[in-house]
């Protein structure tokens, strides 16, 4: 099953996501990519913060007076809700030039690291960030945030590379 | 005084062309320049939502502000010093779009914002400091910022469109 979705080539399915109605009116409009591109960036910086505020007290700097645990469920609501932003607008962006991220690396690059930032953000980061103190060495505790702040940078600074290749 | 002359010479400027005819450069600084959004804006939001009233609640403003700005400001220099680069690599395109004016001064419009927040209400934090609803002048100026900050941002991003051209 593995082997045939990977020989089978993604293109017709880019091709229909394309010629989708929402890939078509984003494409055919004159300002609508512009504003979608707009709030995206805009719940980027809110999702930034939201993983900064936690990640940079983990790694000792910020709010290092909070809980960790008290600071994270306070940070996941923006997370949660700058992330659902920035997917719900990503989307018909993608649409409208499904195409050309077909042929861009950044695009499978700023994909891939997005499931894996999500999935650890939602495992491996809400497990340690909830521990009770302590409980977890202070290097692994690190390690967590280090690899969140990369995972999600790289995402951004990947999603910014579409446009140039 | 006439600064068309001065940004003709800076346009063609060795260091100028280098960087708007660079393949990496240029797509180096413009994604160092959305990343340091995350780390500026998302921080400068959170502590906005805070004077709001919705985020951090149950920290004390002096807190947020004292441990999130210093890095905050670390995000504005990063940010300063990539948008420079890019003014630089293209300064007559900018000079000559209104989006890069209304920019301008929209960020000037922040720096006022936040000096009359800190020149007044800010100077008797230690008497709302820990209110999880601020008085309406910190409100006031949480909310400016936000606007002023996100507009910023809309208008960075709508300057690579010339439509008024």
């Amino acid at each position: 099953m593995m082997l045939m979705l990977l020989a089978t080539s993604w293109q017709p399915l880019f091709q229909w996501f394309e010629a989708t109605t929402i890939g078509t009116i984003v494409r055919e409009s004159l300002w609508l990519f512009p504003v979608i591109e707009c709030v995206h960036l805009l719940a980027l910086a809110l999702l930034g913060g939201a993983v900064l505020v936690l990640d940079l007290r983990l790694l000792g700097f910020g709010l290092t007076a909070q809980p960790v645990a008290s600071l994270a469920r306070r940070m996941e609501p923006w997370l949660i809700g700058a992330l659902i932003t920035s997917i719900g607008t990503g989307i018909p962006m993608f649409l409208s030039e499904a195409i050309k991220c077909y042929f861009s690396p950044p695009f499978f690059f700023k994909i891939s690291v997005l499931v894996i930032a999500t999935i650890f953000t939602f495992t491996v980061r809400r497990r340690v960030a909830s521990a009770e103190p302590g409980r977890i060495a202070q290097g692994l505790v690190r390690l967590t945030a280090a690899v969140s702040i990369t995972l999600w940078f790289g995402v951004s600074f990947a999603g910014r590379w579409i446009a140039f290749y | 005084m006439d600064i068309l002359p001065f940004i003709q010479w800076l346009e063609g400027t060795p260091g100028s062309l280098f960087i708007r005819e660079s393949t990496l450069f240029y797509p180096l600084v413009e994604s160092t320049h959305v990343l340091s959004l995350c780390l500026f804006l998302g921080l400068i939001a959170m502590l906005d939502l805070r004077l709001v009233g919705v985020g951090l609640r149950g920290v004390p403003v002096s807190e947020v502000a004292g441990r999130l700005l210093p890095l905050a400001f670390v995000g504005f220099a990063l940010m300063a010093i990539s948008g420079l680069l890019l003014f630089y690599s293209g300064p007559l395109k900018a000079f000559q779009n209104i989006f890069f004016r209304v920019k301008m001064l929209l960020i000037a419009l922040t720096g006022l914002n936040a000096l009359l927040f800190h020149f007044t209400i800010y100077r008797r934090v230690a008497s709302w400091d820990q209110d999880a609803s601020p008085p309406a002048r910190a409100k006031l100026a949480g909310v400016l910022s936000l606007i002023l900050w996100s507009g910023v941002v809309i208008c960075g991003r709508m300057q690579a469109y010339n439509w008024f051209k």
